[in-house]
């Protein structure tokens, strides 16, 4: 009798499953007035907090473009949402969601997980399916060697987030009557794709100015402790130490160089933020050069939120902090998106395709316009120092508010 | 090798590399130890070790945002670390203890993961740190740095390694550890509680991450996903000096260290660990060479 109750049990239980397989929608997800875009984003595990970042990021556009009467195609206005997943901050649980989402539950409008990794993740399987997907959060370049058709970011690629700075060491050489070819530059990044690309830009910058690089470290992904390069940058004693690792990396540099009292003219990091140098370290981190993708206070507008700021006041009153650049792209990756479905008209997604490729738009993010490759070329990498515990837009010269403060004062006379 | 040039050129920044190497060796030595005693009497290889230290330092870090000075967390967290290593013992390491090593290295490695999320989850993804508040001294013209951190986090290694020892040998529990590890079944026959042995030997293992963790969190950096390196660090240690050798531990923790900030001076810092690892398989060959010299027979 049990026997037979479990079988029957498990014949139900196949059924059932079989049955929802097969009633799954197909290509559906624009039901009624309703667009459903895809997003498999990091809740868990170490990007979680930029993953939370990207979500609120991709919402605040979402509640503003419905506030706004939300997307008109063809005549008929419709609403939008996105239906998210938990990638866990893995390539592979990524790339499993990606399927998931359009092969499921029949989505064909596909946003960006949080970093590269994932985005990595996703990428093949969005070229697979040919369904568009806009990110926000994946720099490495090596997203846009591939040929991808379907992939397209707003932000800008990881190999000029810092080089910048290097121009900037170019540019102080010439202003003191000296030759930027003695310039001497350490590069200390952490070994993983996003860095190298960093290191890979700062190579080929510090080559056209004819600068040696002295130390060129690839510190371990496991990194705790920095205290091996700083001994060597001590001895070397370059003009610019440049180390990305992101937020650990970031801690550690600022960290350390004022524990060690590592004097260096100036001193390019990535993640200030993530890392909350500023908070953490106070006047330890002063002078400190920040690479970002965007500012609150940068003189980018659009029609959907206004300046760059009155974004940032919008965002601040919905969370209640101040946006970091991870939901100020991921909000442009929205309004791209569906400023490309208005302009194709249509839900096909070879048009809507096309029509992101043809994007050449103004947001408060910046200006958005895409390479044959589908990296955002329009918008430059801005870099800050911390001047007075504030973020002060230094470089490049058409964004400074204020003049860089270089060389860095040493440790014995702050 | 022109890295190598400079330490000839400049001997001081030797000093530094030996200085700054040893001292944060003892740290690792402390995780180690902790590592040896779990190995050595539960035949247990706890790969959840660098979680336990990751997590002393995030209840430090916790402590000192309530308002606790750094210093008198560090006691509180090893205290907290106890309780909850009894715990786990009692839930998870109690059903895999006489088992196979390898059943208990998954289970270890389960631990591990579940503690990295729940960090996650309670502590959130980000990077901290604890300021001690102390300061930095300077040798030889400013060129040799010496955190006082380190030189605080050295003493209290150095120290809690003895306190343990003499707890292990003169202690009627510290002997009862020692019985168990030689041969439980004979511990049991003469009247020993492996049971409670064993759950006390695992707690007081957490309890030396727990230390090691905030001594971590006051020097660099903590997150919850940062544990691995030190379960390796510590594997490392305990498999170059054995068993039951708490000096062997310290030695081989003080020594690890230098090495290792050696050879990521003079190689790069991406040789570090590949560093670290080829000795290690150096030091087994030779080991296993001795080994060979002197074989036993039974008759």
């Amino acid at each position: 009798m049990h026997r037979n109750m479990k079988i029957t049990f498990l014949l139900f239980a196949m059924v059932a499953a079989f049955g929802l397989i097969l009633a799954g929608p197909a290509w559906a997800k624009v039901e009624g007035d309703m667009i459903t875009f895809g997003a498999a984003v990091s809740f868990t595990g170490k990007y979680s907090t930029n993953g939370k970042h990207t979500k609120n990021g991709y919402d605040l556009a979402v509640k503003r473009l419905n506030e706004m009467g939300g997307v008109e195609v063809a005549g008929k206005h419709y609403k939008i949402e996105v239906k998210y997943y938990d990638d866990e901050s893995t390539p592979a649980r990524a790339g499993q969601l990606a399927d998931r989402l359009i092969k499921q539950d029949g989505i064909k409008f596909i946003l960006g997980p949080y970093g590269s990794g994932p985005t990595k993740g996703m990428a093949p399987i969005t070229e697979k399916y040919q369904v568009p997907m806009v990110e926000a959060n994946g720099a490495s370049r090596a997203l846009f060697n591939k040929g991808y058709r379907y992939l397209f970011a707003v932000l800008t690629t990881s190999e000029q987030y810092l080089t910048a700075s290097v121009d900037l060491l170019a540019e102080q050489y010439l202003a003191a009557g000296k030759d930027p070819q003695d310039a001497k530059i350490a590069v200390a990044v952490e070994n993983d794709p996003f860095s190298m690309d960093i290191r890979a830009g700062i190579l080929d910058d510090a080559q056209t100015h004819g600068m040696r690089v002295v130390i060129d470290d690839k510190l371990p992904k496991e990194l705790t402790d920095m205290t091996v390069t700083l001994t060597k940058v001590k001895a070397l004693k370059p003009d610019l130490l440049v180390v990305s690792g992101h937020s650990k990396g970031a801690a550690l540099a600022v960290r350390q160089t004022a524990q060690m009292k590592v004097d260096v003219d100036m001193l390019a990091i990535t993640h200030c933020e993530a890392a909350d140098v500023k908070g953490k370290f106070g006047a330890d981190a002063e002078y400190t050069l920040c690479a970002t993708q965007w500012a609150p206070t940068m003189s980018y507008k659009d029609e959907w939120f206004g300046s760059a700021g009155d974004y940032a006041k919008r965002f601040e009153e919905e969370y209640g902090y101040v946006p970091p650049y991870q939901a100020a792209e991921s909000s442009a990756a929205v309004l791209v998106y569906v400023n490309a479905i208005q302009r194709a008209g249509s839900f096909d997604k070879e048009k809507v395709r096309d029509a992101i490729a043809a994007t050449d738009m103004e947001t408060f993010y910046g200006r958005v316009d895409f390479d044959d490759t589908g990296k955002n070329i329009a918008k430059p990498m801005v870099l800050r120092q911390i001047q007075n515990g504030e973020y002060v837009p230094v470089a490049p010269s058409q964004f400074a508010a204020e003049k860089v403060i270089y060389p860095r004062p040493k440790w014995k006379d702050r | 090798m022109d890295n190598l040039q400079i330490l000839f050129a400049a001997p001081v920044f030797s000093l530094q590399l030996l200085i700054d190497g040893i001292l944060i060796g003892a740290v690792f030595a402390l995780a180690a130890y902790g590592m040896a005693l779990v190995w050595g009497v539960m035949k247990i290889i706890n790969f959840a070790q660098g979680e336990f230290v990751i997590l002393g330092g995030f209840l430090l870090y916790a402590l000192k945002e309530a308002g606790l000075h750094p210093f008198l967390g560090v006691p509180v967290a090893a205290a907290a670390l106890f309780v909850i290593g009894w715990v786990i013992y009692r839930i998870a390491i109690v059903r895999v203890i006489e088992k196979d090593l390898f059943i208990s290295i998954l289970a270890t490695f389960g631990i591990a993961i579940l503690l990295q999320q729940l960090m996650n989850q309670v502590f959130g993804a980000d990077v901290q740190t604890v300021e001690a508040g102390l300061g930095t001294w300077f040798l030889m013209d400013g060129q040799v740095t010496v955190l006082q951190i380190k030189v605080v986090s050295f003493f209290i290694a150095m120290v809690l390694g003895v306190i343990l020892a003499l707890f292990l040998k003169k202690t009627r529990l510290g002997q009862a550890i020692r019985a168990t590890a030689q041969h439980y079944r004979a511990a049991q026959i003469l009247g020993v509680d492996t049971d409670r042995v064993y759950a006390i030997t695992f707690a007081l293992n957490a309890a030396i991450c727990g230390a090691a963790g905030a001594l971590v969190s006051m020097i660099w950096v903590i997150q919850p996903f940062m544990g691995l390196a030190y379960t390796i660090r510590s594997f490392m240690i305990v498999i170059v000096a054995g068993l039951g050798n708490v000096i062997g531990v310290a030695l081989a923790g003080l020594g690890l260290g230098a090495a290792e900030n050696f050879a990521g001076f003079i190689l790069g810092a991406e040789f570090q660990a590949a560093f670290i690892f080829s000795l290690l398989v150096v030091i087994l060959l030779w080991r296993n060479f001795r080994l060979s010299l002197k074989r036993e027979y039974l008759e």
